[in-house]
């Protein structure tokens, strides 16, 4: 039953794909047939906008989502196949069958989304197929080539086991290359609208297709979305384990669940401490490349949308803590970590309240007679950015700690050097927070251009005082005593939720992100050149895109749960077997068989570097 | 002092001395916009601290749900029950009853400039404009000097003698004119943004984020580009700040 629904899902990919390709040919013709059509057409009812809005922004989650997830889902099946943990190896296949259900959901958008265009802008379309046309023969067989290498990858799952596992491992390294090329050939396209390059005053090609593609915002576009696609996938890889952890029967599902939750979170986490580093190289780039774009983004009408960002941020962070706080609870040992929470919920909050403060506050006359002007004397100068990198950093740093603790809860160091270990970490953390505060606070007293200069070393301090702990935790961890195993699945029921809110919270910042990468363009389709002439030239309020941004994250998540749902079915009736292999058991399922263990560990071909029921068996240094 | 030591009692004064500390600890006071969402912020920490593990948790639930259910709280019940929704009823005619004064405006923090502007019949490139005063370094003083001139001739009754926002008619203003002195004006800008901020004046803001009730005037009308740019410098030079500069296109 489980294949013949993979098997219709991959028929309906398929059949997306092929469409596409078929498209393809006919695609100038079109273009010939819309330079003697009008400009626009009205979409039935909502418009043409809010069409080409919803489907793209539905499109761009599943895609995110698709790419996102086998970064990490390949990396944990290089993990299993090196340690010989047979969880990794079903952790990854539980990951890549989450992304396949989405797979041809994602075409078939993409579709919707190319016939919209077509139908609706067809000017427009003509215009960008004039440009990028040999980009779209590149992105349809790199399509095809993921598609083909994912399908292989997925069902080759068990034929690819055991001495031939390396195959398999490089079939999605492959899958991952060519999902990050189309990732890079459609972000080509958008970041065309937003600062085009490589034409003339006409709006014509002027040599080469490559000029237009490396356009100024393509390469920060390409990290920051690379990134924010392994946060989303992560995100959302730890809501369907939580999911499945508040509908489990067993204890032993529990645990499962409780674990890849743990992971899914883990993946997210990593990538989110750097993500906004990307964010800020992009708005950096996007601020040179125009200054009046810089502003309209920043200082202008959109500048509300940067605290509407740092609330979500900020639960972004404080969620990610929390659920790492509760998690300690199942882990013997941890107690004697508990009294830095205090410490770190308060740095966690200062952090969130200086990024949340308006420049330009909500301020009625006698609030701002009172303050002397729009801008209040004191909260003023935690409006400006030299406060917000401060308090990013700061609390960049904070989660990091939380994760470390988190990471020695149950083991004590045997090493003889674990005293002056422990000095260095702590002085490596201790002297990246005296740098992020000090350049925070020199940066008020120099010229504007210095001062962004200074974020770079807020930056570097950070990852430095990151890569200098984690080098020496591994290693002096490394053998360490266990002051007992992790209890998965006992976790409080509420972590559950805060894994869901997390997902939510992500997948609508997305949403409004992306509404800010393409409101910059204000009343231009590409930037400069191409004038929007429909009926929906003006830019919509904040209001406004945020009742759209919300309505369709609602949309995204109905289909998304109606996947976890199929995810389930097929897994129903077949207990004990929940995809290729025996799954894995884990410390806290009680009613497990520690029979299974070694079976899922067999079928990953690798060694009995595990005992039975032991989580922190074979571990990776990577992975908790 | 034992009640000290519950979960709960301890919640409940984290929120109280830090409205306290938000309130009146910070002068002027705080907008009750910027209150309220560092006391959600507060709100959402103290919650997040005492349900981080299920001891804290239990304890903290425990005199709300005795409360709620105890035989013996049977009065501190009833009393919640009036007092509860006659708050609630406070702070609903408060948000909904019409006040004398205008409500609260969501303003943005700088208007953005176009690429190119017109000035007295010639087009003038914004971006990447630098100010051509300061290539002559001998004469420099003596532009700051005209500047100073020009500042006191017609900027002072608004911007005030601090260059601090605070002249004679500033108090009549809504928004009030822009303060010098702070960090957040023109110190993040490039000398180019206040040229055409100056030229233009309050007609010439762009069509978004409107109304933004400017009464800055077109100075283009009385003041030449070279008497512009003297102002210019000598802003930068009175509060010693320094103009951004343009970054380098990669």
């Amino acid at each position: 039953m489980r294949e013949c629904h993979a098997v219709r899902r991959g028929a309906w990919a398929a059949l997306a794909v092929v469409a596409l390709l078929m498209m393809l040919p006919t695609l100038p013709a079109l273009a010939q047939d819309a330079a003697r059509e009008p400009a626009y057409r009205a979409f039935p009812l909502i418009g043409s906008r809010l069409a080409v809005w919803a489907v793209a922004q539905l499109h761009l989650n599943f895609a995110a989502f698709i790419l996102g997830v086998p970064i990490f889902a390949v990396i944990i099946e290089i993990i299993g196949w090196r340690t010989g943990d047979a969880r990794y190896d079903w952790l990854s296949h539980e990951f890549v069958k989450l992304t396949f259900a989405a797979f041809s959901t994602t075409a078939l958008l993409g579709a919707f989304l190319l016939f919209l265009f077509v139908g609706y802008y067809p000017k427009f379309w003509t215009y960008m197929t004039s440009i990028f046309f040999p980009t779209y023969w590149i992105y349809a067989l790199l399509f095809f080539a993921e598609t083909f290498t994912v399908y292989v990858w997925y069902y080759g799952w068990d034929w690819l086991s055991g001495p031939r596992k390396g195959i398999h491992v490089a079939l999605g390294v492959l899958s991952n290359l060519f999902g990050t090329a189309i990732l890079l050939v459609a972000n080509s396209w958008v970041t065309f609208m937003i600062s085009p390059a490589g034409i003339d005053e006409s709006g014509a090609l002027k040599g080469s297709v490559w000029a237009a593609i490396n356009n100024f915002t393509w390469m920060p576009i390409n990290i920051h979305r690379l990134i924010a696609n392994i946060v989303f996938g992560g995100t959302i890889a730890a809501a369907y384990a939580a999911f499945r952890f508040l509908g489990a029967k067993t204890d032993e599902e529990r645990a499962r669940y409780d674990w890849m939750g743990y992971i899914g979170n883990f993946v997210a986490l990593s990538a989110f401490i750097v993500l906004p580093f990307a964010g800020y190289y992009l708005g950096r780039e996007i601020y040179a490349f125009n200054q009046t774009m810089g502003i309209t983004m920043m200082g202008g009408f959109m500048s509300w949308l940067w605290i509407i960002q740092a609330i979500l941020i900020g639960v972004l962070f404080i969620g990610s803590n929390y659920y790492l706080w509760l998690g300690m609870e199942r882990i013997p040992g941890s107690e004697r970590y508990r009294r830095y929470v205090p410490m770190m919920i308060g740095i966690l909050a200062l952090g969130f309240m200086v990024w949340a403060t308006p420049r330009s506050m909500v301020i009625t006359l006698d609030e701002a007679r009172a303050m002397g002007g729009t801008h209040h004397p004191v909260l003023g100068f935690l409006g400006v950015m030299s406060a917000k990198n401060t308090a990013v950093n700061m609390m960049i740093l904070t989660t990091f700690v939380s994760f470390v603790l988190y990471r020695r809860a149950n083991r004590i160091s045997i090493k003889p050097w674990v005293g002056i270990g422990m000095v260095v970490q702590w002085a490596a953390l201790g002297l990246a927070a005296a740098v992020v505060v000090f350049y925070g606070v020199y940066g008020y007293f120099v010229e504007s251009l210095v001062r962004i200069g200074f974020s770079v070393y807020q930056v570097l301090a950070v990852l430095a005082s990151i890569v200098i702990v984690m080098a020496i935790d591994i290693p002096m961890f490394r053998g360490a005593r266990s002051t007992g195993t992790i209890r998965w699945g006992t976790i409080a029921p509420r972590s559950q939720y805060v894994l869901i809110l997390l997902a939510v919270t992500f997948t609508w910042l997305m949403g409004l992100m992306g509404f800010a990468r393409s409101g910059i363009r204000q009343h231009w389709h590409v930037y400069g050149v191409m004038r929007d002439n429909s009926v929906d030239a003006v830019t919509p309020a904040i209001g406004y895109a945020a009742n759209m941004i919300t309505t369709v994250t609602i949309v995204f998540f109905a289909l998304v749960m109606f996947m976890f749902w199929l995810g389930g079915l097929s897994e129903k009736g077949k207990a004990g077997e929940s995809g290729h292999a025996s799954t894995p058991v884990f410390a806290g399922g009680s009613d497990a068989d520690p029979t299974e263990s070694g079976r899922g560990r067999s079928r990953a071909g690798g060694s009995e570097a595990s005992s039975a029921g032991e989580s922190r068996g074979g571990r990776s240094p990577l992975l908790p | 002092m034992s009640f000290l030591r519950s979960r709960f009692v301890q919640a409940v004064l984290v929120l109280v001395i830090a409205f306290v500390v938000l309130r009146f600890g910070i002068q002027p006071p705080a907008p009750w916009s910027v209150l309220t969402l560092y006391m959600s912020i507060v709100l959402l920490a103290v919650l997040v601290f005492v349900s981080s593990d299920s001891d804290s948790w239990r304890e903290f639930v425990r005199p709300i749900r005795a409360t709620l259910i105890s035989p013996d709280k049977r009065r501190a019940r009833l009393g919640l029950l009036i007092a509860l929704p006659l708050l609630f009823g406070y702070y609903a005619y408060t948000q909904a009853a019409a006040k004398p004064q205008a409500p609260p405006e969501l303003r943005a923090v700088h208007p953005a400039p176009p690429a190119s502007m017109p000035f007295r019949g010639k087009e003038i490139q914004i971006t990447g404009l630098d100010n051509p005063l300061r290539k002559d370094q001998a004469t420099f003083k003596k532009h700051v000097a005209a500047g100073a001139e020009i500042y006191i001739r017609n900027c002072l009754y608004c911007h005030g003698d601090n260059l601090d926002g605070k002249g004679h008619f500033a108090y009549g203003f809504n928004p009030p004119p822009a303060n010098f002195q702070d960090p957040g004006t023109i110190a993040m800008l490039q000398e180019a943004y206040l040229f055409w901020r100056i030229a233009k004046g309050g007609p010439g803001l762009p069509k978004e984020s409107t109304p933004w009730n400017s009464v800055m005037p077109a100075w283009e009308d009385r003041l030449t580009e070279g008497q512009i740019w003297q102002v210019i410098v000598y802003l930068y030079d009175a509060t010693g700040q320094q103009p951004r500069r343009w970054e380098e296109s990669h």
